[in-house]
């Protein structure tokens, strides 16, 4: 017999919050749920990072209040360049009930995105290609290509955006990439088989809990690295168009250059550094 | 006089503490107002707010959400929620010069008041009368296009340091709402500022 379930407790004020926020992902880190922002007609995303039982309270504290705090200067920054990415609506990082407290957690509330992640926009871009390449003519097959040469640009030149606001993302994965869908009444879908994959939408980055304020090519290249390897690895089939990301990273500010250069490096050796020497 | 004030049910806050919002243009005693709050008196005790530095309706509700929480969790930097909530608006942890720079002065002519029904007897009633008999002014209706005729877009980028932002153009036409994109820009910047504060 398994127990049942019981959903992480939340913490205050979101116990008053009605209807209760829905928990949308749990990781090992954080707590993901959807809720309203202030404006109940404006839903928010809230991301809860509970405080660690194991761990000994003053510490756990300390990491819990320096990691939120991170993350939301980040996006605060962000915003302020223009880079999309959700924008924070509130936050706290006391934890609750005074020094000695039973919770040492810290809360996030952001900007509602909606739209799909890149990883299910490719994974059924791949399971719709692979299902239809026989019957595609001539003229289809590199129209589909370009579609997602369209989309890797995009991200390119969004990652670049990034970059030169002097943030990375330290782990930029599919999943960590939406298309925030047009407005209702906007949509533009031109020419499309109806049961093609839109990649309509701006490219919005998402889950800054590890990223960090630098402006070094190392870090900067060592988040096109973890992109490339994300995307040979999840999406086999988009892999060949990864020379596009970089297409539009190069256009996107004048410091590329020198990060390109020194991915071909990270390339060689992983993203770990030799401790050695 | 007619009574503007809106009560607002903030979500995430208990429903027993629904806030009070009224907002007042052209207004005749803020010398007197501004005495009542530093002689202490009870009854004069608000969140007296310069209307000019309030961008958005989500901007003010980002500095009550922020002091709320705050007062939720008997952390409050000053004496009650209602000087909480004009030091919420302040960028920085500095609570004199927040009072100084946002709180109500003698020449203040548009005005923002909050109180928070932070015990039972504070009813919209009881505030909406209070307001009527003690504040001259011209009610207003607390809303962004109010607002936008009040604001003055480059002393709130002054107050948070966002000179940098793209100026969402000089208002030849203060009737016209600015832009939609730089409006959202400044609106998340402010309130990106207001959560931050402290850390």
């Amino acid at each position: 017999m398994t127990e049942e379930y019981k959903p992480p407790a939340l913490p205050s004020p979101f116990t008053n919050t009605t209807p209760a926020p829905t928990l949308l992902v749990q990781g090992a880190e954080a707590h993901l749920y959807k809720t309203v922002s202030l404006d109940p007609s404006i839903p928010a995303a809230l991301k809860v990072r509970p405080s660690k039982p194991y761990r000994h309270p003053i510490l756990d504290r300390r990491l819990t209040r320096q990691r939120i705090i991170q993350e939301a200067r980040c996006l605060v920054k962000l915003v302020r360049e223009g880079v999309s990415v959700p924008a924070v609506l509130a936050m706290d990082w006391e934890g609750q009930g005074g020094e000695e407290s039973a919770w040492g957690g810290a809360w996030l509330m952001m900007e509602w995105i909606e739209g799909p992640v890149v990883r299910v926009v490719l994974e059924q871009w791949e399971a719709w290609m692979k299902k239809h390449a026989t019957a595609l003519d001539a003229s289809q097959m590199p129209m589909e290509e370009d579609r997602v040469r369209g989309l890797m640009k995009r991200i390119g030149l969004t990652i670049g955006g990034l970059h030169k606001a002097g943030v990375v993302h330290g782990d930029l994965t599919t999943s960590n990439l939406m298309l925030r869908s047009p407005a209702q009444g906007q949509r533009q879908e031109t020419g499309l088989a109806a049961s093609a994959v839109s990649m309509e939408g701006e490219v919005v980055l998402i889950d800054f809990g590890l990223a960090a304020q630098s402006t070094q090519d190392e870090d900067r290249a060592v988040d096109l690295y973890v992109l490339e390897r994300a995307i040979g690895s999840t999406h086999p089939r988009s892999e060949q168009f990864f020379d596009s990301v970089l297409l539009g990273y190069r256009e996107s500010h004048k410091g590329a250059g020198s990060t390109l250069k020194r991915l071909e490096d990270v390339r060689m050796r992983g993203r770990k550094r030799s401790m050695i020497g | 006089m007619e009574s503007k004030l809106e009560t607002i049910s903030l979500p995430h806050l208990p429903a027993s503490l629904p806030i009070h919002v009224a907002l007042f243009r052209n207004v005749q005693n803020s010398a007197f107002l501004r005495q009542q709050l530093l002689a202490g008196n009870a009854d004069f005790e608000y969140a007296m707010i310069d209307a000019s530095l309030v961008f958005s309706r989500a901007h003010a509700m980002a500095a009550v959400f922020r002091a709320m929480n705050d007062y939720l969790n008997s952390r409050l930097k000053s004496h009650n929620v209602h000087s909480e909530i004009v030091f919420s608006f302040n960028p920085t942890n500095n609570i004199a010069e927040s009072f100084r720079k946002l709180g109500i002065s003698d020449s203040t002519k548009d005005l923002l008041i909050i109180k928070v029904s932070v015990s039972p007897d504070i009813t919209h009633d009881s505030v909406a009368t209070h307001l009527a008999s003690s504040v001259e002014g011209v009610p207003m209706s607390f809303d962004d296009s109010t607002l936008s005729e009040i604001h003055d877009i480059n002393k709130i980028k002054k107050l948070y340091k966002l000179g940098a932002l793209p100026s969402p153009a000089v208002k030849a036409d203060p009737s016209q709402p600015m832009p939609g994109a730089a409006k959202d820009l400044l609106e998340s910047s402010l309130i990106g500022a207001i959560a931050l504060r402290g850390s």
